[in-house]
């Protein structure tokens, strides 16, 4: 760990403006994520500019219903909100599935969507890492693959998102708002993560300075039947093997719309059009759960410690829509 | 008959002695221990498997503010002795694996010795190393003996011609995956060199042990060589004997005369430094007549170690005693690899080699359709099978048939998968549990300070199993006293020599020696004796070993749940009944028994060392990867013992429990698994996707 340089934001503009022109200046948020890597040397920033009392810190109702978190919503109090627990239960789930209560009381909305991937190889700065250092090769690709891609990763690498909140996010179609050096735009959080491809140094499209201030979720009506279920070797405190987010609008026995999120699967949370687009205007059954499992996962290519991860996402798609389609209706 | 300690305190539930000073952070471990003038120690650790040093840059490191001095094998001074491999540390350019200590800053402050070590640039000539371990293997060889000193291959009877003429057989092999000790407190230790003595604060699980190792190493009279102890955050063996560190912090002190140096090992340090469990592979073949009556029983480890050091895990040594079988043979075969130094975990031996037969226990009962506890209860051998000698005492199959009334076991229905609750499904299983009881040599002095007033000196250690709290009513029944009259002093070489932490042997080596103590002191001075007066005695041996076989015993049941759609697992009960003589303190021993049940199902479901043979490295060396069980992982995990009556064993009736809780644990569970899903798992740990259907 080298020494660095820390500065509170005092707004917006300027914190913006100093980590912009700074190409080794980092946003610290919780420091859940980044302050481990400077310690194991992952990451080696010159100036952190800590946002963590710039951001908004409250949950705010839109106009359109919609709801707006601010970026440094913590998340443990954004689990903790009532209008999240009733209208988007699948989003307090997914919160209370990640890291542990000390971690969580710390954590930001923002800086969870921008943690790092958990590779052990990513983060281990005596193997060669690709993400780390482009161009060096990917160590996990005839490694321990255990916890890595099954969906869209390439022979550069074959890392995964570690966040559960982000999968939750991605389901319910959530906005992400931010202010950059080229001022300020809106990114839907299924468009914010990349897929590896030759750059897999890349986790966002975000560019360098660009502070992400606030993540609106739409009004969605169905989500409040949603659920998060989270399958991990351990019972608490360890990342996902697979996850998935999903929503339920039911009419009768048929489906009507349906908004469906892996995690565990790849470099960025995984919506999973193809599953919803094979389950809307089905009917609810067993066999239909699992045809649209099939078909999100058809062009899925395991590595060599994580077969088991095909079976287990199909398995846990079709488990999570049993219950939230056999649930009392809403 | 060993002559018996009348107890009083002994057998009560007296609160932790050193628990107040504990919880309110008063208590010193070695890091925290407060010293002038303080330096800091951050190794720099090998990046290659195998090769050879051939450049060092340090000018980088050694230009930063506040660093002192940075050691390698160029400038490092050189040992006394280089005989034991594992300790010589910074005396050769050879790096024999991935991890190896081969330089030292010593800086004003950690972060600058972290960031120094970080600038060291080291180059190596690379020679292609071997870290994978497997039976098929050709260079795989018979150690002179097994930990500490057993046969390497045992073989009575003809196993091969009891298999063929058996109506029911099995031959499978079983697996048991790298683990790691990782006690809470990592290993620490806070060097001082002054004038020709070293004092160390370390983190240790015998003073003296680390007095009598490094002073040959570094070449000082062990008089000379001060080792203080007093609190430990746990061992599990990883701190029972010293490893490279240890040393490296004393060229370190030596180089910085006068000033202390600190050292405290990262958790990812711990995963090359301070030993670890060997994987094993267990070869396990039964033959049993139609009632289940064992007639052979064979037991082949294949397990590693380190080239740098041999240490030879006994894990196929409890099949020696388990189990009636006029036909038995155990064997160990190691493969000498390019990785760190395997050392004791605790029970080393029956932790891993009571997974293998009692999984394939299961499977012949199974096999033969009897109900698993009926099983053993029939292979319950009259005397001990290994030597003839009959058992002090022993109630495996009381523990077995008190632990299934108590778990409900009766109601169950034998066949695999068949109770499914709410989407998950439901299993029980069972294992037997052994440990040897032995003991070591250790001295005690006892002072008469004032009439209520018991000095009590002994170099043990407390690990947190309560030897603080455990000592203190030995030694007032010893003297007939109330425990408030005994004034405890233990953890440092400046006491009486005493032995190691380990091998469950702490409460009957050191008890008997302050038993010894009194009874000498009562002897010389009377009773009461007067003030002033004082007495010292030692562990003798126990004649009483030459007539019979010592051991404790125990019985592991628990519940498995496996989810349906997901394979995920859960373990929501577990009880253990033991049989362990005189049990000396119910609350720390209760503690004691739970503590190894839990870590055993942490050896069930979690702990796995990912070795990447390319690199040499476990990959997994953090708490977020290395899984241990979170709190929502341990469900009522119960123990609970029978009362036994071993006049044999020590003055005091007592058998040392410190490891017997781990031992069948994940055998108990693994067998739940099979009955909840079906699904026969003989590999570690159990995970979803083993259980995924």
């Amino acid at each position: 760990m080298k020494p660095f340089d820390y500065q509170r934001a005092t707004d917006t503009d300027t914190a913006v403006a100093t980590v912009s022109r700074n190409p080794n200046a980092r946003y610290l948020g919780g420091g859940t994520n980044l302050v481990d890597h400077m310690k194991l040397g992952v990451s080696s920033p010159e100036l952190l500019v800590d946002v963590s009392r710039l951001s908004s810190d409250t949950v705010e109702t839109l106009p359109d219903g919609g709801v707006r978190v601010g970026a440094a919503v913590r998340n443990s109090d954004l689990a903790a909100e009532p209008i999240i627990r009733q209208r988007y239960p699948v989003l307090a789930h997914a919160l209370l599935a990640g890291a542990s209560g000390q971690l969580r009381n710390l954590a930001t909305t923002g800086g969870n969507l921008l943690q790092r991937t958990r590779c052990v190889y990513f983060q281990d700065v005596t193997t060669p890492c690709n993400k780390r250092e482009p161009g060096t090769g990917c160590s996990a690709l005839d490694g321990y693959t255990r916890y890595h891609a099954v969906l869209g990763s390439s022979e550069h690498c074959v890392a995964t998102h570690p966040s559960d909140m982000a999968v939750a996010l991605t389901a319910l179609d959530a906005v992400v708002h931010t202010q950059g050096p080229s001022g300020p735009r809106s990114i839907p959080v299924a468009d914010l993560h990349r897929l590896p491809g030759d750059e897999p140094d890349r986790d966002t499209v975000l560019e360098h300075g660009e502070l992400i201030t606030a993540v609106d979720l739409p009004a969605l009506p169905m989500a409040a039947r949603s659920n998060y279920r989270k399958v991990r070797d351990r019972a608490s405190y360890a990342f996902a093997l697979v996850s998935v987010a999903a929503a339920v609008d039911i009419a009768g026995d048929t489906i009507r719309d349906v908004r469906i999120a892996f995690g565990g699967l790849a470099h960025k949370p995984w919506r999973a059009t193809l599953a919803e687009n094979a389950l809307r205007g089905a009917p609810a059954t067993e066999a239909t759960f699992r045809t649209a499992a099939d078909a999100e996962l058809a062009e899925a290519r395991p590595l060599s410690d994580n077969e088991f991860k095909i079976p287990m996402a199909r398995n846990t798609l079709t488990s999570v829509l049993r219950d939230l389609t056999q649930q009392e209706g809403s | 008959m060993t002559s018996q300690v009348t107890p009083y305190a002994i057998g009560t539930a007296l609160q932790r002695l050193d628990g107040r000073s504990k919880v309110t952070g008063t208590a010193p471990y070695a890091f925290e221990r407060v010293v002038d003038n303080a330096t800091y120690l951050h190794p720099v650790q090998a990046t290659i498997a195998l090769g050879q040093i051939t450049a060092i840059d340090t000018a980088e490191a050694e230009a930063l503010d506040g660093v002192i001095t940075i050691l390698t094998h160029v400038n490092a001074p050189r040992l006394a002795s280089t005989e034991d491999r594992e300790l010589a540390v910074l005396q050769t350019d050879r790096v024999s694996f991935r991890g190896q200590l081969i330089g030292a800053v010593i800086a004003d402050t950690p972060e600058t010795a972290r960031q120094a070590a970080g600038l060291v640039r080291i180059s190596y000539a690379q020679w292609p190393h071997e870290a994978e371990l497997s039976s098929e293997r050709s260079d795989l060889y018979t150690p002179e003996a097994v930990n500490p000193s057993f046969p390497a291959d045992t073989d009575e009877g003809d196993v091969d011609t009891a298999m063929s003429a058996a109506p029911v057989t099995l031959d499978t092999t079983y697996t048991t995956p790298l683990e790691y000790n990782n006690p809470m407190e990592p290993h620490t230790t806070v060097a001082l060199w002054n004038d020709h003595e070293l004092t160390l604060y370390d983190s240790t699980q015998g003073a003296h042990t680390v007095r009598t190792t490094v002073a040959p190493v570094i070449g000082l009279d062990p008089e000379r060589i001060h080792v203080s102890a007093p609190h430990v955050g746990g061992g599990f063996g990883s701190k029972g004997i010293p490893h490279a560190h240890i040393v490296l912090a004393a060229l370190a002190a030596r180089t910085v005369e006068g000033r202390p140096v600190k050292f405290a090992l990262t958790r990812q340090q711990m995963f090359s430094l301070a030993g670890h469990r060997t994987p094993t592979i267990q070869r396990v073949r039964l033959a049993a007549d139609t009632d289940g009556r064992l007639s052979a029983l064979a037991h082949d480890v294949v397990e590693w170690t380190s080239k740098v050091k041999e240490f030879a895990e006994q894990t196929a040594v409890p099949s020696r005693n388990v189990y009636a079988a006029p036909n038995r043979r155990t064997s160990h075969r190691l493969a000498a690899l390019d990785v760190p130094v395997p050392s004791w975990m605790r029970a080393p031996g029956e932790c891993p080699g009571m997974f293998g037969p009692e999984v394939a226990v299961d499977e012949m009962a199974l096999k033969c359709g009897i109900d698993p506890v009926e099983f053993r209860a029939r292979n319950e051998p009259d005397v001990d099978p290994e030597t003839g000698k009959p058992f002090s005492s022993r109630h495996l199959v009381e523990c077995l048939r008190e632990g299934a009334d108590r778990f409900g076991w009766h109601h169950r229905d034998p066949t695999p998968a068949s109770r499914t609750e709410r989407g998950w499904l439901v299993g029980t299983g069972v294992a037997s549990s052994i440990y040897p009881t032995l003991r070591a040599v250790s001295t005690a002095t006892i002072r008469v300070e004032a009439a209520d007033h018991y000095r009590v000196d002994i170099g043990a250690t407390d690990i947190g199993t309560g030897t603080w709290t455990a000592l203190t009513q030995i030694a007032a029944d010893a003297l007939e006293v109330p425990v408030g009259h005994v004034d405890l002093r233990i953890g440092e070489t400046a006491q009486p020599e005493a032995s190691v932490a380990g091998g469950s042997t702490g409460n009957a080596t050191w008890g008997t020696a302050i038993v010894e103590a009194a009874r000498a002191l009562q002897d010389t001075h009377g009773r009461p004796p007067e003030i002033g007066a004082e007495a010292s005695g030692t562990t003798p041996n126990n004649p009483e070993t030459e007539r019979f076989a010592m051991f404790a015993h125990g019985a592991q049941f628990a519940e498995v749940r496996v989810h349906a759609d997901t394979g995920e697992i859960r373990v929501p009960r577990m009880l253990g009944v033991f049989a362990a003589g005189r049990i000396i303190n119910p609350r720390t021993a209760h503690s004691q028994f739970i503590g190894g049940m839990t870590m055993g199902l942490s050896m069930a479901l979690h702990e796995v060392g990912v070795l990447d043979t390319r690199f040499g490295h476990v990959v997994n060396h953090d708490f977020a990867e290395y899984h241990i069980p979170t709190n929502a992982d341990v469900g009522d995990i119960d123990a609970t013992w029978i009362d036994e009556d071993d006049p044999y064993v020590n003055p005091m009736g007592a058998k040392g429990i410190g490891e017997i809780g781990i031992v069948g644990a994940a055998a108990a569970i693994a067998n739940a698994a099979h009955h909840a899903t079906g699904i026969r798992l003989r590999e570690l740990p159990i995970t979803p996707d083993a259980l995924l259907r």
